[in-house]
């Protein structure tokens, strides 16, 4: 059976400062579990998407202190590492559309839309519920 | 993040330094194609040896600039992207449209 070794979690507020805040935290988290530099960078981008897509997506119009963006990292005995991002806002209208290269409801902003796509390929799995007023997305990458 | 540029005989550099996310990727956008409408250089060199991280938002960059380039008639060269970046431009199936260089 595979145990919890070590888990954290965060809220902040929705503001595009924290989007390097989140990706230090988890570079933080994983400090001391020998991964790659290689790896540091897979899991930092996939946090970084997430947090992002919270704030800019989730919170679209109302970015800022009043709406909070959760984060939350946990690791397992196996080396598993689980990634958790929460946001409280629109939620995504159609997530299989979402999922497309290249799609984005985002044009002005020169969004890439390959965010999740991305979260996808980095990860092992990327799993997405989501509902207005809740998007839970949740990501496993086992570490090296 | 900070941006130098330098122009030599046609030719656009633009060092970019730190992480490149939606944060930080308006500023820096601006501040290119300012740069671009003022010089109208024949190639703009996007130097990434300085680019800690990358995410989406940087790809989104790097595809504008490219489509500014070409309305401009100009060539766009990335130097020294990271395994991480070029990574991220394979999955956009870009790596092989993109003019990558490594010094
Ligand atoms: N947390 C979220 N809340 C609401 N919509 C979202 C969320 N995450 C993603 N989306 C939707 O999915 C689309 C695709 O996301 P993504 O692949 O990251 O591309 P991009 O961020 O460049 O638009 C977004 O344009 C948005 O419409
Ligand atoms: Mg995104």
């Amino acid at each position: 059976m595979k145990e919890m070794v070590n888990c954290a979690r965060v809220r902040f507020p929705a503001l595009g400062e924290n989007e390097g805040f989140a990706r230090l935290l988890t570079a933080g988290f994983l400090m001391h579990l020998q991964v790659t530099p290689a790896i540091l960078a897979d899991v930092k981008t996939m946090v970084s998407e997430a947090v992002t897509n919270a704030i800019v997506h989730g919170y679209r119009g109302r970015e800022g202190k009043k709406c909070f963006v959760f984060l939350e990292l946990k690791f397992y005995s196996d080396r598993t590492l689980m990634i958790t991002v929460t946001d409280l806002g629109r939620g995504i209208d159609n997530v299989e559309d979402a999922m497309e290269p290249f799609f984005t409801t985002d044009r002005e902003g020169e969004r890439s839309g390959m965010g999740l796509p991305i979260m996808q390929a980095f990860s092992d799995s990327l799993r997405i519920r989501s509902r207005p007023g809740r998007t839970v997305v949740t990501m496993r990458k086992k570490l090296p | 993040m900070k941006l130098l540029t330098a122009e030599k005989e046609g030719t656009l550099m633009v060092r970019i330094t730190g992480d490149v996310d939606h944060h930080s990727a308006p500023n820096i956008r601006e501040e290119i194609d300012q740069e671009l409408l003022k010089t109208r250089p024949r190639e703009l060199i996007l130097d990434l040896s300085g680019t800690d991280f990358m995410d989406s938002s940087g790809l989104g960059l790097i595809l504008g600039r490219l489509r500014k380039a070409r309305e401009l008639n100009c060539r766009l060269t990335v130097l020294n992207p990271t395994e991480q970046i070029v990574r991220i431009l394979r999955l956009a199936g870009v790596e092989k449209t993109l003019n990558i260089e490594y010094l």
